[in-house]
């Protein structure tokens, strides 16, 4: 049974190499993105953290922002 | 009406939506696997090599579905001005160009055993390349411009030009005398796929478009952030 599903009658180096192939792909785009967001996200905090207090409540009164900051770490803090 | 729609008013959905697309792409693609690769069953002509069928048709399905939008988008940008649509084309692009390599790959992984050669410059598979360097220059574009205003009128460009590839590629099989089969599944005509092996198809396709809309979410959250980093700068 496992034999089978591994040679699929001969064809099983192509069968695997696609579903490898695509498989590999899915989550080496998925980590690119996912980085590309934390590494925003993080210089976001940063930018945050250093703004004076009356700027930050002028961020906080700006809806632009408010969604923003409330689904990062800095706020949620 | 749909500049009303602004990016910031949707930032909680799409900032909370992919973890529970995640989860549900994970159980569609645990099932849509078992089925491709354990439950359905072998061709009578193709044998076991028919089961590439299952990544190569939803992805090169996907990629084709992704372009065509972006078009579409690309009209409302260039013809109407809107200010969402730029965001939401950008965001589709790089899932739209890995499903393309994925459907050359697999279709060249199917190719060898079935046709017996890796690549042929066929019509259907030469249309499917050129759509995947249409993706490329898209892409390209969007890095090399910096002035907006100029970006989007060229992205958009490029887009309306690449959708005139998508009905070659659709009918390439009609038209000339290709290595590559007919479609087997039609929206319009009878289906000549049996029913065993369209419901893996089926399943496999729901789950690349969750995972490319989850692709999605992740880029337009990551776009709009970098936008607002920009802005704090301003400050």
């Amino acid at each position: 049974m496992i034999n089978e599903i591994i040679l699929m009658n001969g064809y099983g180096i192509y069968v695997w190499s696609a579903f490898s192939f695509t498989l590999i792909s899915f989550a080496v785009l998925y980590s690119v993105i996912k980085v590309q967001l934390v590494k925003e996200k993080v210089k976001f905090n940063a930018k945050f953290a250093n703004l004076t207090v009356e700027k930050k409540q002028t961020v906080k009164a700006q809806e632009t922002y408010r969604e923003i900051l409330a689904n990062t770490s800095v706020y949620k803090i | 009406m749909l500049n009303n729609f602004h990016p910031n008013k949707i930032f909680t959905i799409t900032s909370k939506a992919p973890k529970y697309i995640f989860a549900i792409f994970i159980i569609v693609i645990s099932v849509g696997l078992i089925e491709a690769l354990i439950l359905s069953p072998e061709d009578y002509i193709q044998s076991d090599s028919v089961r590439i069928m299952y990544v190569h048709v939803p992805s090169a399905w996907t990629s084709i579905g992704i372009f065509s939008l972006i078009s579409i988008l690309s009209f409302g940008i260039l013809f109407f001005k809107n200010k969402t649509f730029p965001l939401i084309a950008k965001s589709l692009a790089p899932s739209g160009l890995v499903f393309n390599i994925i459907a050359l790959v697999t279709g060249s992984l199917w190719g060898k055993p079935t046709w017996g050669t890796w690549w042929a410059w066929d019509a259907r598979i030469t249309s499917m390349l050129i759509l995947a360097l249409f993706y490329l220059i898209y892409i390209m574009a969007w890095r090399i411009y910096e002035n907006k205003n100029q970006v989007h009128k060229i992205t958009s460009i490029i887009a309306i030009i690449g959708l005139i590839n998508v009905p070659i590629i659709k009918f390439s099989v009609d038209w000339w005398s290709t290595l590559h089969q007919p479609a087997s599944v039609n929206l319009l005509s009878k289906t000549t796929v049996h029913s065993s092996m369209l419901v893996p198809l089926v399943i496999m396709t729901a789950a690349f478009t969750l995972f490319s809309l989850l692709i999605f979410l992740m880029k337009y959250n990551t776009e709009l952030i970098k936008i607002r980093n920009k802005g704090l700068d301003r400050l």
